[in-house]
């Protein structure tokens, strides 16, 4: 499978810019936050799905659950108790009793947040619902940050999860429906990230956010996610790099949601039409989540993709100083099955934080 | 930006998307849907020969649904046991488009919404994917019978 | 001989409606519930023209498997009915002639429910 990027060549998908030369005068901020009080990730935990055990990053999982229905009858039951056992696990790994916890913000990819909702319903922490689909990880650290940074919590949970059955029966076909997926498709992660955000504590510091703004770059594809996604994640990585007037050589790693292999190498040319050079410090969460011999065409998506993804991998080769300052932005399509089949076109978003060692 | 340039760039971005988005190899996906309901259509000959054996009375017609009915059949019980759709993911349009497609569309979606009960899930639910087929089949087949009548008048 | 010749003949014309409809996936962007309908109509077009019987003499089990069997099929119910019964006939001949099919498909789907559940990929 060859793919033939047309690197560098301006193909007119942005608005023509000059590109002020790196380290020049930053911007004024519009999109990017600073913290001025970085808010601490105490503790976090990651739950997947056997498949997503079997991948290349099994084995940093906190837990694998071989079970895809947990044992339960439905499998809207099961990603409820995944995206509880994550905040149980997240809260315990911060040293904290669940009492602790002053605000819940979580979000998935079902209609009306139904497994968020049910989650919050068993915990009586004050919850904010969130949806952003498959970006909703990364604007609950921008808003549990923000939160705290304000000074109005100390301590704040930022979960999310999806379930590759709940999202297939809800975007898709029913799950025994013999449908043949294009190449460029993507598989819905079974799996829940959580993470423990406080004032203080010794773990790593999330010193900024960049909210995103909806872009939409007229891809009608349900199954071309990356495509889709990709200009949302440049327009906020850009917005990143010139208000903070950094490059993308300033950042140990730059990881995107779940824009997949496709998504992820138009991202590279987007931004080098741009003029910056994404090389081996950029990485994408549902690229990696897969092994290709798992048949998971373009690689992950989904809710719990990068949390999973980031609650594991990213967080714990952090604490072991492998990286220093990372920029995380997962994107997310924002369309609903019916707004496709009216002839719609997906509008997508990215929202980013930086974490910093 | 106006509505202009927002369209232009968007036109080459598609452009550009549809360059560097892999595609489905060709001949091969075609082989294998050729094949798949190529042995479908034998099997169901296979069947309405067996019961032509075995029930030399029966007419055409009868036989042809017996074969029908035991295709589907199969099917479904293929997709109760959760393998139809490996089948179907190599298969393509040579598993969907022969009356086991069919089946197992309609048996996938019941299976499906069971969580839902069987009233409000299996039942509602059981032609959601098979619906188009169903409406549009009774429809035009009304309107051919409609204009046979007109044209060439009662037997 | 004849045998051999016939179920060639019903694996050459079934696989060639089936690669059929799956160019038109590869090469547009098509779902397959309108493809499908599309076949349909297809079917019901042959048997209304009354081409189908001529097809289905050569092709056998190749055409009538395929979704076009079920088109031309409801379509030879609907005229048939019509024509005997008159005008109301045509409404109902359709689903009389397919009932089996269809009836076998609801019945063993209800059953196949009671007894297994999807699984996750």
């Amino acid at each position: 499978m060859s793919i033939t990027l047309h690197k560098g060549e301006n193909c007119g998908f942005t608005e023509k810019v000059i590109i002020s030369p790196p380290h020049k005068q930053a911007q004024k901020r519009q999109q990017v936050i600073l913290f001025e009080n970085p808010p601490r990730i105490s503790g976090r935990m990651s739950v997947v799905g056997e498949k997503e055990g079997k991948g290349p990053a099994g084995t940093y999982f906190d837990k694998v659950v071989k079970d895809a229905k947990w044992g339960e009858k439905t499998f809207e039951r099961a990603e409820i108790n995944m995206l509880m056992s994550a905040i149980k696990g997240s809260v315990t790994d911060a040293d904290l009793s669940e009492n602790d916890v002053q605000l819940l913000i979580t979000g998935d990819l079902l209609n009306q947040l139904t497994s968020s909702n049910y989650v919050a319903r068993e915990l009586s922490m004050p919850y904010l619902g969130l949806y952003s689909a498959c970006s909703t990880m990364s604007e609950s650290l921008a808003i549990g940050s923000a939160f705290i940074n304000a000074g109005y919590f100390d301590t704040i949970v930022c979960a999310t999860v999806s379930h590759f059955a709940t999202a297939e029966r809800q975007f898709r076909y029913p799950l025994e429906y013999g449908c043949q997926r294009p190449p460029y498709a993507q598989w819905t992660v079974t799996g829940a990230g959580s993470t423990v955000l406080t004032k203080e504590g010794k773990g790593p510091r999330i010193t900024a956010a960049v909210l995103g703004k909806v872009v939409d770059f007229g891809t009608n594809d349900l199954n071309n996610m990356g495509a889709a996604m990709a200009p949302a994640a440049m327009d906020t990585l850009l917005a990143l790099f010139k208000e903070t007037d950094t490059d993308a050589d300033d950042y140990d790693l730059i990881l995107t949601g779940d824009l997949g292999k496709l998504g992820s190498d138009i991202l590279r040319d987007l931004m080098l039409e741009q003029g910056y050079y994404l090389g081996q410090n950029y990485i994408d969460c549902g690229n990696i989540i897969y092994d290709v011999t798992q048949k998971c065409y373009q690689g992950g998506s989904g809710a719990g993709c990068s949390a999973s993804i980031l609650n594991s991998l990213i967080l714990d080769k952090m604490e072991r100083g492998q990286y220093n300052k990372i920029a995380y932005l997962a994107t997310g399509a924002l369309m609903s099955t019916q707004s496709c089949y009216q002839g719609e076109t997906i509008p997508c978003i990215s929202h980013a934080v930086i974490i910093e060692r | 930006m106006n509505n202009n340039a927002v369209e232009e760039r968007n036109k080459r971005y598609g452009k550009y998307v549809s360059a560097v988005t892999p595609t489905t190899s060709f001949w091969k996906s075609l082989w294998n849907s050729f094949w798949i309901g190529g042995l479908t259509c034998c099997i169901g000959q296979g069947i309405f020969d067996l019961f032509k054996l075995a029930f030399p009375s029966l007419s055409q017609d009868i036989l042809g649904n017996i074969t029908s009915m035991t295709l589907i059949t199969v099917a479904i019980l293929f997709t109760g046991l959760g393998f139809y759709d490996v089948i179907a993911r190599r298969g393509g349009a040579g598993s969907f488009l022969p009356i086991t497609g069919f089946a197992n569309a309609m048996s996938s979606a019941s299976m499906e919404f069971k969580t839902e009960g069987l009233i409000f899930g299996t039942s509602v639910k059981l032609f959601s994917v098979v619906g188009p087929v169903v409406v549009n089949g009774i429809v035009w087949s009304t309107v051919a019978g409609l204009i046979h009548l007109i044209l060439f008048g009662r037997v | 001989m004849s045998i051999l010749l016939t179920y060639l003949s019903v694996f050459g014309f079934g696989g060639l409606f089936c690669s059929l409809a799956q160019i038109l996936i590869i090469k547009t962007k098509l779902t397959p519930a309108r493809i499908l309908v599309l076949f349909l109509i297809l079917g019901i077009v042959l048997e209304g023209l009354g081409v189908y019987k001529y097809i289905f003499a050569i092709a056998k089990a190749g055409v009538s498997i395929p979704i076009i069997g079920f088109g031309a099929s409801l379509a030879r119910g609907s005229i048939e009915m019509a024509r005997q019964v008159g005008f109301l006939g045509a409404f109902a001949g359709g689903l009389v002639r397919t009932a089996y099919g269809v009836g076998a498909a609801i019945v063993a789907s209800y059953l196949i429910t009671l007894i297994f559940s999807p699984k996750s990929k």
